[in-house]
C-alpha cells in the first residue's frame, strides 16, 4: 500500500502510467475530505494531488484564474477576496478541500439558480487520463467553442476518468451589497410557491430555500445580492409582492450554514436530490422526514433518510417519479458499499457511461467503482 | 482544405439505400433527385459547396431513430441539419452520406412555468421558443444574429453565442436536457427539467459537440424571466486601444453589462450606410454597451461606464432614452454582417476568442496581415468577452482571393492562439477551422476528444470530416502502448 503524492505534473503522470502498466488500480485523492462520498473504491494505492499546488495566473481584470489541482480552496477564496472577487458558484466548505476536488465532485452552493455551477465556471483544465498521458481541454477565455467541451464531463466524474492536475475558472466580482427576505412559519409547499412566483419576476434573487427549522421556526429566505441601491430597490419590490420582512442579523450566517449543509450536520445518512423546483415539496412530503430542506427554489433538496433499503427504494422512485435523481452524500463505507450512491441509469445510458469511462481510463485504474460498480 | 474521401461502394448502394429509407419515412420525406438536393448543398458557410446523396426528413424520435439504426447497420454516414445557418460548414453534406433534416420536428412541447423551462423539438427557431414565452413575460437568453431562422437543435450543436452572452452565457450554460439518439438507433435522455446531471455531464459533451456525437431530437431550455428596463449607450472613441481600454475597465471594475459590442471604422461605415442607425463616422472604434435590471441599477452602471469612458478618452457618448432608441442603436451592429456584404463581393467571417486585454495588439496585427495580404478587414467583436468576428473583404470571382482570404483568416486564428485565445468562440469548428485544430491541441488532446467520439459513434458515421483533422480508427486509438516489464509499478517514488 503506497501513498503517491506528485510534486508535478510529469510525476505524476509517469505514476499512472506505471500504474496502468501493473493494473494497479488507484484511489484518488486531493487532500481526501470528500473520501466518503461516493462508492468505496477498492485500490491498494492513493494518489494525491495535494502537492500540486499555487495560483499559477490570476487576472483580475480578465475575471479568471488558474490554479493547481492541489491548491486549497481556502487559499483561492482569499486571493479572490483580496481583489474583491469570488468564485460566484459557492462550493461548500467541508474542510481543506482542494480546487481539484471542488471540481471532481461537482458540488455548487445556493447561488447556484442565478450563477451557475461548477460546470459553468470551468473555461479549462489539464489533466492525465487513465493512460498516463497528460492533456487539456478548453482555454482561459469564456467564450470557446473549439473542440468538445470535455470540462463540463470532467466537472463531478469524481476522479474516474481522469486526474485533474490544473484548472482555469472563471471568477466574478463579489457584490457590494446584500439583502436576505424571510417569510416565517410557511411549509415546504407554500414556499415554493413563493419561490416560483418570486423567480419569475426579473429581479436576479440568488437564493431561494427553505429549512424546517431556524431561530425556532420554519424558514423561507430569498437573498438579493448586487449594487446596494439595486438591492434595495428589488428587495422592496419583494415586499410589496409576498410581504416577506428583511431579515435581522440573526440571519447573517444563513446562506453560509446553507452552503455548508449545517443544518443537517448531524444526519448520518444524507441524501442530496437534484428534482425539477416544482417537485421538491412532493418529494419531502412523500418522504415525510423532519431532517430536510430545499435549496435552489425547490430543485435541491437535502434530507436525512433513515438507512435501511425501503426508505432509499422509496427516495429513489418518488425522485424518478418527479424526473431528476439522488444521490446518498453521506453514509457509512458497509451501506454506500451495499446501495447504490447515484441513481441508476436506464441499460442504454448505462452502457454509454462504460463506454465514456473506458474512453478515458480503458484498464479502469482510476477510482474505479466510485460512481457504479466497476465505473 | 483536403476533401473528404468518396465512398464508391456506399455511392454504388444509392438507389438501395434511398429505397431502404423510403420503407422507413414516409415517400416524400426521402430526397434523391439532383435538382431537390440543391437546397442542401452547403450551408451559410457558403464557401464549400457538395450535394448530399440522399436528405433524409424525420418527423419523430422514432423515423430518427430508425434512420439511423439503419444507416449504422449498413455503414452510411450521416449528416444532421437543422436549418443550415451554420457558419463553419457544420452541416454541409457529403457525396456518399445522409443529411439529416430536422426541419419537421418542428413542435414546442411543453411551457413549463413552474420550472421555468421549455421543452422543444430540435428543428424550432431560437426566436420561436422566446415568443412562445414572451406573453408570460420570459424569454431564451442566447441570441445568436441568425435567431429568426437558425433552430434550437442546431444552437445545442454548435453552442451557440450571441450578444447578450456576455452577461447570460452561452447555449450550454441556458440548457438543461436533451433527448438523444445515438448512432445505434438507441434513444438516450440527458438532464431535464432538474439542474444537476445525473452521474456524467454527457448534456454538457452533446452541447458543442458539431453533431458528432448523436443526433439531438428533444431540447429542455431554462427560461428567464425579462429584464424590467434595458437601456443602451453610444461610445465614440478616437483609436481601437482607447475603446479597448474602456471594455477592460468597465469588467475589471465589476460591471457585467447585458451586452458590450465594438465595431472598427470600416464596419461602422458600412452598418450606417446599410441602416442608417445614427452612428457617429468621426470615431475609429465604437463601442455598444446594453445594461439591464431595475432603472436605478441601470442608471447606476451608466454612470459608472460614462465616467470610465470619459477617463479612457472617448469622444462622444450617447444613452438611449427610449426603447426605439436603444433598438436603433443595435441596428446597426445586427446588421453588420449583411451591411458589409454590401460593400464587397464577398467577405470570409472569423470567430476567435483573445483574453480582452490582448484586443489593440491583436488588431494591430490583424492590420499588418491585412496589409500583408492585400485584403481588407473590417472588424466586429463581442468585446465585453474577447470574441473576434474580423469580416476578411474578398471577391470569389478574383482568381487567388479565396484562397488569400483563408490564408489570412488562418494568420488571425494562429494568433488568436498565440495570445492565449482560441480557434472559436461561437461558430464551431466545423470543416472552416478542421485543419488548424493542431495549432490549439496536441496530438493527445486530439485522441483523448477522438476516443469520446468512439464511445458514442464507434464506426465514425456521424458527421464525418468536420471537427477532427485526422480521424483515427477507434480500433486504433483504443490500443495501450504500455508494455508489462517496462515500466515496473515497483521503479515509482515512494513517500
Amino acid at each position: 500500500m503506497t501513498d503517491f503524492v506528485p510534486e508535478n505534473t510529469e510525476e505524476l503522470a509517469r505514476i499512472v502510467a506505471s500504474a496502468a502498466a501493473d493494473r494497479e488500480p488507484l484511489e484518488i485523492l486531493g487532500n481526501g475530505t470528500k473520501r466518503t462520498m461516493g462508492r468505496p473504491v477498492t485500490a491498494r494505492h492513493t494518489l494525491s494531488t495535494s502537492s500540486l499546488r499555487g495560483v499559477t495566473l490570476y487576472e483580475p481584470e480578465e475575471l479568471v484564474l488558474t490554479a493547481r489541482a492541489g491548491t486549497p480552496l481556502s487559499q483561492i477564496e482569499t486571493l479572490l477576496a483580496e481583489h474583491n472577487q469570488q468564485l460566484a458558484f459557492e462550493p461548500p466548505h467541508w474542510g481543506e478541500q482542494t480546487i481539484g476536488g471542488i471540481v471532481a465532485t461537482g458540488l455548487s452552493g445556493p447561488r447556484r439558480i442565478q450563477a451557475g455551477a461548477v460546470r459553468d465556471h470551468l473555461l479549462g483544465f489539464s489533466a492525465v487520463n487513465g493512460r498516463g498521458e497528460i492533456f487539456k481541454s478548453g482555454g482561459r477565455v469564456v467564450k470557446n467553442v473549439t473542440g468538445y467541451d470535455l470540462s463540463k464531463l470532467m466537472t463531478g466524474s469524481f476522479g474516474t476518468l481522469a486526474v485533474l492536475s490544473g484548472v482555469t475558472l472563471k471568477v466574478l466580482p463579489r457584490p457590494e451589497a446584500r439583502a436576505t427576505l424571510v417569510l416565517k412559519g410557511k411549509t415546504a409547499r407554500q414556499a415554493t410557491t413563493l419561490f416560483r412566483e418570486a423567480l419569475a419576476m426579473p429581479l436576479d434573487i440568488t437564493g431561494a430555500a427553505w429549512v424546517p427549522s431556524f431561530s425556532g421556526e420554519s424558514v423561507a429566505a430569498l437573498r438579493l445580492e448586487g449594487f446596494a441601491d439595486s438591492v434595495a430597490d428589488r428587495a422592496a419590490s419583494l415586499q410589496r409582492s409576498f410581504g416577506v420582512s428583511i431579515a435581522g442579523s440573526e440571519f447573517d450566517d444563513f446562506w453560509t450554514q446553507l452552503r455548508d449543509v449545517a443544518f443537517l450536520d448531524s444526519a448520518p445518512c444524507l441524501w442530496r436530490v437534484s428534482v425539477p423546483p416544482g417537485s421538491g415539496a412532493d418529494l419531502l412530503d412523500g418522504m415525510n422526514t423532519p431532517n430536510a430542506l430545499l435549496d435552489w427554489g425547490g430543485g435541491l433538496a437535502w434530507l436525512e433518510a433513515p438507512n435501511e433499503n425501503p426508505q432509499a427504494e422509496k427516495l429513489r422512485a418518488l425522485t424518478a417519479r418527479s424526473g431528476g435523481h439522488a444521490t446518498l452524500l453521506r453514509a457509512g463505507a458497509e451501506l454506500r458499499a451495499r446501495l447504490d450512491v447515484f441513481q441508476p441509469q436506464p441499460a442504454a445510458l448505462a452502457a454509454l457511461t462504460g463506454r465514456v469511462k473506458d474512453s478515458f481510463d480503458p484498464l479502469r485504474i482510476l477510482n474505479p467503482g466510485r460512481m457504479y460498480p466497476g465505473i | 482544405m483536403k476533401t473528404m474521401s468518396v465512398d464508391r461502394e456506399t455511392l454504388n448502394r444509392r438507389v438501395e439505400i434511398a429505397a431502404a429509407l423510403r420503407r422507413i419515412l414516409p415517400l416524400e420525406s426521402v430526397i434523391d433527385d439532383a435538382i431537390a438536393l440543391a437546397p442542401y448543398e452547403t450551408d451559410a458557410f457558403t464557401a464549400y459547396r457538395q450535394p448530399p446523396m440522399i436528405v433524409a426528413l424525420p418527423a419523430s424520435t422514432e423515423e430518427v431513430a430508425a434512420v439511423l439504426a439503419y444507416c449504422h447497420e449498413h455503414n452510411v454516414k450521416i449528416v444532421p441539419r437543422g436549418a443550415g445557418t451554420s457558419l463553419s460548414g457544420g452541416s454541409i453534406g457529403l457525396a456518399d452520406g445522409v443529411t439529416l433534416g430536422l426541419a419537421k420536428l418542428n413542435r414546442i412541447l411543453k411551457i413549463d412555468l413552474e420550472n421555468r423551462c421549455v421543452v422543444a423539438h430540435p428543428g424550432v427557431t431560437n426566436l420561436g421558443i422566446s415568443n412562445a414565452v414572451a406573453s408570460d413575460g420570459f424569454y431564451y437568453a442566447p441570441d445568436p444574429s441568425s435567431q429568426l431562422a437558425c433552430t434550437i437543435g442546431g444552437n445545442v450543436a454548435e453552442n451557440s453565442g450571441g450578444v447578450h452572452c456576455l452577461k447570460y452565457g452561452l447555449t450550454t450554460n441556458n440548457v438543461l436536457g436533451v433527448e438523444v439518439v445515438l448512432m445505434t438507433g438507441e434513444i438516450v435522455r440527458l438532464g431535464g427539467a432538474h439542474l444537476d446531471p445525473d452521474g456524467y455531464d454527457l448534456l454538457g459533451a452533446m452541447v458543442g459537440s458539431e453533431g458528432l456525437l448523436g443526433v439531438v431530437t428533444e431540447v429542455t431550455v431554462r427560461i428567464l424571466p425579462k429584464p424590467q428596463h434595458a437601456r443602451a449607450m453610444l461610445i465614440g472613441f478616437a483609436s481601437v486601444e482607447a475603446a479597448g481600454e474602456c471594455v477592460a475597465q468597465v469588467i475589471a471594475q465589476g460591471i457585467i453589462p447585458a451586452g458590450m459590442e465594438m465595431m472598427d471604422r470600416a464596419s461602422i461605415h458600412a452598418a450606417e450606410a446599410f441602416v442608417h442607425a445614427g452612428y457617429p463616422l468621426d470615431v475609429e472604434a465604437l463601442l455598444i454597451a446594453e445594461l439591464d435590471g431595475p432603472m436605478v441599477e441601470i442608471d447606476r452602471g451608466i454612470a459608472r461606464v460614462q465616467d470610465i469612458a470619459r477617463a479612457t478618452g472617448a469622444t462622444c457618448c450617447y444613452v438611449s432614452t427610449n426603447e426605439d432608441e436603444r433598438l436603433k442603436f443595435w441596428a446597426g451592429r445586427k446588421a453588420a454582417f449583411p451591411a458589409v456584404a454590401c460593400i464587397t463581393p464577398d467577405y470570409y467571417c472569423m470567430d476567435g476568442t483573445i483574453p480582452r486585454k490582448r484586443l489593440p495588439e491583436v488588431l494591430r496585427k490583424i492590420e499588418d496581415m491585412s496589409r500583408q495580404h492585400g485584403l481588407q478587414v473590417a472588424n466586429v467583436f463581442h468585446a465585453g468577452d474577447g470574441n473576434l468576428h474580423p469580416l476578411i473583404l474578398f471577391d470569389a470571382n478574383k482568381p487567388g482571393e479565396l484562397e488569400a482570404a483563408e490564408r489570412f483568416g488562418d494568420d488571425i486564428l494562429r494568433l488568436c492562439v498565440e495570445v492565449g485565445g482560441v480557434l472559436t468562440g461561437e461558430h464551431g469548428v466545423g470543416i472552416e477551422k478542421r485543419d488548424l485544430m493542431p495549432v490549439m491541441f496536441s496530438e493527445t488532446d486530439l485522441d483523448q476528444q477522438m476516443r469520446l467520439k468512439c464511445a458514442f459513434d464507434e464506426k465514425h458515421l456521424l458527421n464525418p470530416g468536420k471537427v477532427f483533422p485526422n480521424l483515427k480508427r477507434c480500433a486504433e486509438l483504443g490500443r495501450m502502448h504500455v508494455h508489462r516489464g517496462q515500466m515496473r509499478f515497483a521503479n515509482l517514488p515512494r513517500f
